[in-house]
């Protein structure tokens, strides 16, 4: 043990240990909400109650289905996407025609019913989620104490992050999705079903979210609200970093989350308003985002 | 002459109402329906989504309040601090918020009165959790005492009648022209040298100061001011009554304000059974219904229905300014947006 700033370093690093996997849950929506504005020029209000459902998708499968952790990871976001499908070719299609504030109106709806649903049936009070067996407990590096689940939890949503940016940055598929938000009449005059690439960019986006989710479960509690709290920051996070690049969502969402958990050390009250400050900034200095692009 | 009829009708149902209903529901739903065209005046007649009026009328609930509890303002004063208030929020939103356009603009005003929710959680003043609690009604001027709920629904009457006035007023003055300008073609409203960005902050401070007024007078006519109205759900909730009443329509607010919260009085005991109706609602609006109730029903009142008919698509009035961004999606498909993005295009080039 030793001190910085008459901080103890346990307190020091697992504060940025917490900052770091806020920071991936930043990462992991706010990639998705970018994903889908690029290809559906939506914002997806719904992306909230999609990280809700993808903890509550597990707690279920967990209690009353039996399933293991690793399957409910699987399955929970495979649920949501499919789920963002349905939506997706319910409601959402019909309003690519329009002004692209009634997809974000429309979504919000969509939001609250679920939201709505959740909270008729479990309140608002959280769930708890166990931890799996195989991920408790935690390793002692002699300056802290480092608990595996959160390690788990950081390199996962990491993984996950790179995984999308490879695809989308350097396979074929990705570039179909690419020239699909550059130029959609062109990429589908050369065959490609692109109506087909947006259902799939949704349901992508939609489970990401709910992946966040089942990996938040453990560390906050499974509840109705979880959603609603998230989104505003989440937003915030996207107007901070612009949605032009995968990569600059990635970055902003772990840095964001780095800085809060700073705040948070350094002066507790400004914690939960940091981020909202942050934009502000940025609008002041740079109105188009770290990595956006100027119109 | 109907018309006439008509207005005489509303004037009786209106100077009558509290002999029917009780007088608190139908004062809320006033205050609701100033807060609702407040927002119609920047949303409807500015084609700005704003995200974060429950950041104004929440605010000015909570400033009204004080003033009238701690500092022993009348309520006229105390109205007027709340409007003010409201516009002074509304001008350091306005001006972070018009850096961006569209939807982003929608965002910011969203994260921004996310931070007024805070702010009202932890200063001193507020009560956090609890709110701010037993604020007097006083008596108007220092004379007229309003502490009897039925003179107090005549002053939120006459208030409310103002508000509609000075709206209409805004709208149809040479400023809601150039507005209108503004929201049909931004490029070119520039190039006929409007200062654009200045318009748009004053409509949202004007916009502001009226959500001001409506949660100054909230706090008044129930005595307390909480965080329920300074959460994002109210925000949500002013889109709602505004698209279901009928966006850029003078009375659509006012119906959809009414609706709302009728729906929320009397499904109260439902608890979150009203979220998941105000969702589905939102749902059918958006989908099927974006003219809202008045939109639909003004025009059948004219006997034009042929003519919406053809109209029925591009009529709504919502923000070039959104549009004016690239948006590859509209690409993809449907004619009609072929042809508008076709008309952006020839602005763009002489």
């Amino acid at each position: 043990m030793f001190e910085i700033f008459g901080i103890s370093s346990q307190a020091l690093f697992s504060l940025l240990l917490l900052g770091a996997i806020n920071g991936s849950f930043y990462a992991m929506m706010s990639l998705g909400l970018a994903l889908i504005f690029g290809m559906l020029n939506i914002i997806n209000f719904t992306h909230g109650a999609q990280y809700m459902m993808g903890a509550f998708a597990a707690w279920m499968l967990l209690n009353y289905a039996g399933v293991s952790y690793w399957v409910a990871l699987v399955l929970a976001p495979i649920i949501v996407a499919f789920s963002g499908l349905v939506l997706e070719r319910l409601f959402l299609r019909h309003l690519y025609h329009l002004d692209h504030l009634y997809g974000f109106l429309l979504t919000f709806g969509v939001s609250l019913l679920i939201e709505g649903a959740f909270r008729q049936k479990y309140g608002v009070s959280g769930q708890p989620f166990q931890i799996p067996d195989s991920l408790s407990g935690g390793t002692n590096l002699g300056f802290m104490f480092l608990p595996n689940y959160r390690i788990w939890v950081i390199s996962a949503s990491l993984g996950v992050c790179l995984a999308i940016w490879y695809v989308i940055e350097r396979t074929r598929l990705g570039s179909y999705l690419r020239a699909g938000t550059e130029n959609p009449v062109l990429v589908q005059a050369f065959g490609i079903n692109i109506r087909r690439m947006i259902t799939l960019t949704y349901m992508l986006g939609a489970g990401l979210a709910a992946f966040a989710g089942v990996l938040a479960a453990p560390i906050y509690q499974v509840s109705s609200i979880m959603g609603a709290n998230i989104i505003p920051i989440i937003f915030a996070v996207v107007v901070i970093g612009g949605m032009g690049s995968i990569m600059g969502s990635i970055i902003t969402g772990f840095v964001l989350g780095l800085i809060e958990a700073f705040t948070r050390l350094i002066y507790p009250e400004a914690s939960a308003v940091v981020i909202f400050v942050v934009m502000v900034a940025i609008l002041l200095i740079r109105p188009q985002g770290l990595f956006g692009v100027r119109s | 002459m109907s018309r006439l009829l008509g207005i005489a009708l509303l004037i009786v149902g209106a100077l009558s109402a509290p002999f029917f209903v009780y007088p608190v529901l139908l004062m809320k739903v006033l205050c609701f329906a100033i807060f609702a065209c407040a927002f119609n005046l920047l949303f409807g007649y500015g084609g700005l989504l704003s995200f974060g009026h429950s950041a104004f009328l929440g605010g000015a609930a909570y400033i009204t309040g004080h003033v009238v509890k701690i500092w022993g303002f009348t309520p006229e004063l105390g109205l007027l601090t709340g409007a003010a208030s409201g516009a002074g929020i509304g001008f350091v939103f306005a001006v972070l918020a018009t850096r961006r356009q569209g939807i982003y603009f929608a965002m910011i005003t969203f994260g921004l009165a996310q931070m007024v929710y805070f702010a009202a959680l932890q200063l001193p003043f507020t009560g956090g959790e609890d709110g701010l609690q037993t604020v007097p009604r006083r008596a108007l001027f220092g004379l007229l005492d309003l502490s009897s709920n039925v003179s107090m629904y005549y002053f939120v009457l006459i208030v409310f009648l103002l508000v509609l006035c000075a709206i209409s007023r805004i709208v149809h003055s040479p400023f809601g022209q150039v507005l209108h300008a503004i929201r049909d073609n931004e490029q070119r409203a520039i190039s006929l040298g409007y200062h654009v960005h200045h318009y748009k902050i004053l409509l949202f401070v004007l916009s502001a100061a009226f959500a001001g007024l409506a949660g100054g007078l909230k706090c008044l006519v129930v005595g307390f001011a909480t965080l329920t109205d300074v959460y994002w759900h109210a925000s949500g909730e002013v889109v709602l009554m505004t698209m279901l009443g009928g966006v850029g329509t003078m009375l659509g607010p006012v119906v959809g304000a009414g609706l709302v919260v009728g729906i929320q009085n009397y499904f109260a005991e439902l608890g979150a059974w009203v979220t998941m109706i105000q969702g589905a609602i939102f749902v059918v609006v958006v989908m099927v219904f974006r003219r809202g109730i008045v939109g639909e029903v003004i025009p059948l009142l004219h006997g034009r229905l042929g003519k919406i008919r053809q109209n029925a698509t591009t009529r709504i009035p919502l923000p070039p300014a959104a549009a004016a961004s690239s948006n590859p999606a509209e690409k993809t498909a449907l004619p009609a947006v072929a042809a508008a993005s076709s008309v952006k295009a020839t602005d763009g080039t002489p």
